[in-house]
């Protein structure tokens, strides 16, 4: 129950099936596999090619009018993608007296960088930040320790209840988070060892990692290493530790970051779970605590606030652009 | 190529003992993570919702009701409001967030340079943190007239407009911002579907002196029919499971004209009287999770044949 804040359109929250899975063994490909790998194959190079043909282009009329519809989609575009944006920046450092009168004009009366200050120190943003980061890192850790563990039994041990493990992870995907909110609110309160997790960062960590997807995305992907290499490990005197430690994780390193960058952005965005189970405000992340700051604080202060948490998702989306919209295409066909 | 096997155990009909042991006990450490994480906080909990939907539960003691929490469920005056609350929700992101991402992916599609700017701008959006992002629009849905939105809306002679403060107005104010974003993530999967369209379509068309227009219609849109569909059952699945934007927008007001399903689940579990109606609760996100089973078992299907076709 890693999203337990749906959005419409990706919808990527569980209650939809995450793959459409056949056996563990056959060796299908997805759609948006083959998607991607035509892409790839294809290149950009002079084969690659849309419904408008170089003949087409040469055509003054078409390439004018299609030019134009381009140059009309970029400036919609900027304002779509850029807009709100650049405006949160720009609140940022305005006097909050100017954002509330005149909110679209730029720095009637000067800028107002002590709202960053404010934010960072008074606010006390640098806090929360820092419990966001903790809470990303311990999901990542539980996701990524339970999905290559688990992938490994499936997908190279393979023992003989190996079918029935399968069938138990895949079947999550069909329940939706929501019919877990109040069992999983229950189980957090009354752990089967005891004690109590909530307020916890374990109430947040540990149901991270029980996330089908990423376990079958790894199987799927350690289904498709080449098995002679595990069987001359295997002639030099490897065990199942070593296989796992030295031969396929080292291996598998695109699929783990794909499933990291999943992890970390997934638990960024997360909001009603921590909200729930991290009551005591010394532990939230920014998504919890800014709701309960926003109306309390200085406007001018909230919007810094709100600009330096957008800041850290933006960067790593430039960083890792390719990877994030890899993974969109790949959330149409392949993920709920 | 045969998979070889690895020091499996020949094939024995055994005790679940046995059953266990094959593979060796280092399968079994192995595999505890899986059992742990899974088996403590999802097969449980799963368990555990389908006992307590019958359940009368609060914090401490339960006890067995039959099948009043689904009857008190059931009669409850606010269900048929937040269905169809959250089915206009649907209905809106339908009408707002499905053609605009088509279009624009098509159009997109067709661009020669920088392209990756392009699918970059559409992007970002979703990469902004939800809650963020809502706190951002609940200041632009200012309703004053020196709100931002309305400010730039007289600059066309139109408003001001309540905007989140109108029962009219609320459902699609919100429906807006879940448009804003999440639209960057379907435009991303029509651009990688628009890739996969086979050039030899193209070039036959051409050969029939087939123009831009009659190409899109007649070879782009039907091979994006499949996407399509796959599209609409996640955008259905996802907003039957709204939740985010009424809760931190509008706290599910005015006047419940912004309840949907999951807020009134929340509100059930952990409204004003922490607890007291937990099964109920359960019960209607039992009810809710047997509508996405379907959806999902229809998206499923349709997934593996065209995945096989």
């Amino acid at each position: 129950m890693t999203t337990t804040t749906p959005t419409p359109v990706t919808g990527a929250s569980a209650g939809a099936p995450v793959l459409p899975s056949d056996g563990p063994r056959r060796a299908t490909t997805t759609r948006s596999q083959r998607i991607l790998r035509a892409r790839t194959e294809r290149g950009s190079t002079d084969e690659e090619r849309g419904y408008v043909s170089t003949g087409d282009w040469r055509r003054p009329h078409l390439r004018r009018s299609l030019s134009t519809a381009h140059l009309v989609l970029l400036v919609l575009l900027v304002v779509w993608g850029i807009g709100p944006l650049l405006l949160l920046a720009k609140f940022a450092v305005t006097p909050t007296q100017d954002i509330l009168r005149t909110p679209l004009s730029v720095f009637p009366h000067g800028m107002a960088w002590e709202n960053l200050d404010a934010a960072w120190n008074e606010i006390g943003i640098s806090r929360y930040f820092l419990n966001t980061v903790w809470v990303a890192v311990g999901s990542w850790a539980s996701q990524v320790l339970v999905a290559t563990t688990g992938g490994f039994v499936l997908s190279v041990l393979r023992p003989r209840y190996a079918p029935v493990l399968h069938w138990a992870v895949l079947a999550t995907l069909f329940v939706p988070a929501i019919v877990l909110l109040v069992p999983l609110y229950l189980t957090i309160l009354h752990p089967p060892v005891g004690g109590s997790l909530l307020n916890t960062f374990w109430a947040v960590w540990l149901p991270a990692g029980a996330s089908a997807f990423n376990v079958v995305l790894v199987q799927r992907f350690f289904d498709s290493l080449p098995r002679e290499v595990f069987e001359a490990a295997r002639v030099d005197g490897a065990n199942d530790f070593h296989l796992f430690w030295w031969i396929v994780l080292p291996m598998s390193k695109p699929i783990l970051g794909v499933v990291s960058v999943f992890a970390v952005v997934a638990s960024w965005k997360d909001f009603l779970w921590p909200f729930l189970v991290l009551r005591d405000p010394d532990l939230q992340p920014l998504s919890v605590r800014l709701p309960t700051l926003f109306g309390t604080t200085d406007l001018g202060a909230m919007m810094a606030a709100l600009a330096i948490s957008t800041l850290i998702p933006i960067l790593m989306f430039l960083i890792f652009q390719r990877m994030f919209l890899r993974g969109a295409g790949l959330g149409g066909a392949v993920k709920g | 190529m045969t998979p070889p096997d690895f020091g499996r155990p020949r094939r024995t009909r055994g005790t679940p003992a046995s059953w266990l042991r094959s593979g060796g006990p280092s399968a079994l450490v192995f595999a505890l993570p899986v059992l742990l994480i899974f088996g403590v906080f999802s097969w449980l909990p799963i368990g555990r919702a389908l006992i307590m939907s019958f359940q009368e539960t609060n914090l401490i003691v339960s006890s067995w009701v039959g099948l009043e929490n689904f009857q008190a469920v059931l009669a409850d005056p606010k269900l048929p409001l937040a269905v169809k609350n959250t089915a206009w929700f649907a209905l809106l992101a339908l009408v707002f967030g499905y053609p605009i991402p088509l279009v624009a992916a098509v159009l997109m599609s067709s661009v020669r340079r920088a392209k990756g700017l392009y699918s970059a701008l559409a992007y970002l959006p979703v990469v902004v943190p939800p809650v963020i992002a809502v706190l951002l629009w609940r200041f632009f849905y200012d309703a004053r007239p020196e709100g931002v939105f309305n400010e730039i809306l007289s600059t066309v002679g139109l408003g001001p407009y309540p905007w989140l403060q109108s029962q009219t107005w609320a459902m699609p104010s919100l429906v807006l911002e879940a448009t804003w974003a999440a639209a960057g993530g379907t435009v991303i999967i029509y651009l990688a579907a628009l890739a996969s369209v086979p050039a030899e379509l193209y070039d036959a068309a051409e050969v029939d002196g087939a123009s831009v227009w009659r190409k899109i219609v007649h070879v782009t849109l039907p091979h994006l029919r499949g996407v399509l569909f796959v599209t609409l059952i996640l955008q259905v699945i996802g907003t039957a499971q709204v939740f985010l934007e009424p809760f931190l927008f509008t706290g599910g007001g005015p006047a419940d004209s912004t309840l949907t399903i999951l807020l009134l689940i929340y509100r059930k579990a952990f409204g004003q009287n922490l607890g007291a109606e937990f099964g109920e609760a359960t019960a209607l996100s039992l009810l809710l999770a047997v509508f996405l089973a379907l959806m999902s078992l229809l998206y499923f299907r349709l997934t593996r044949s065209w995945s096989t076709t």
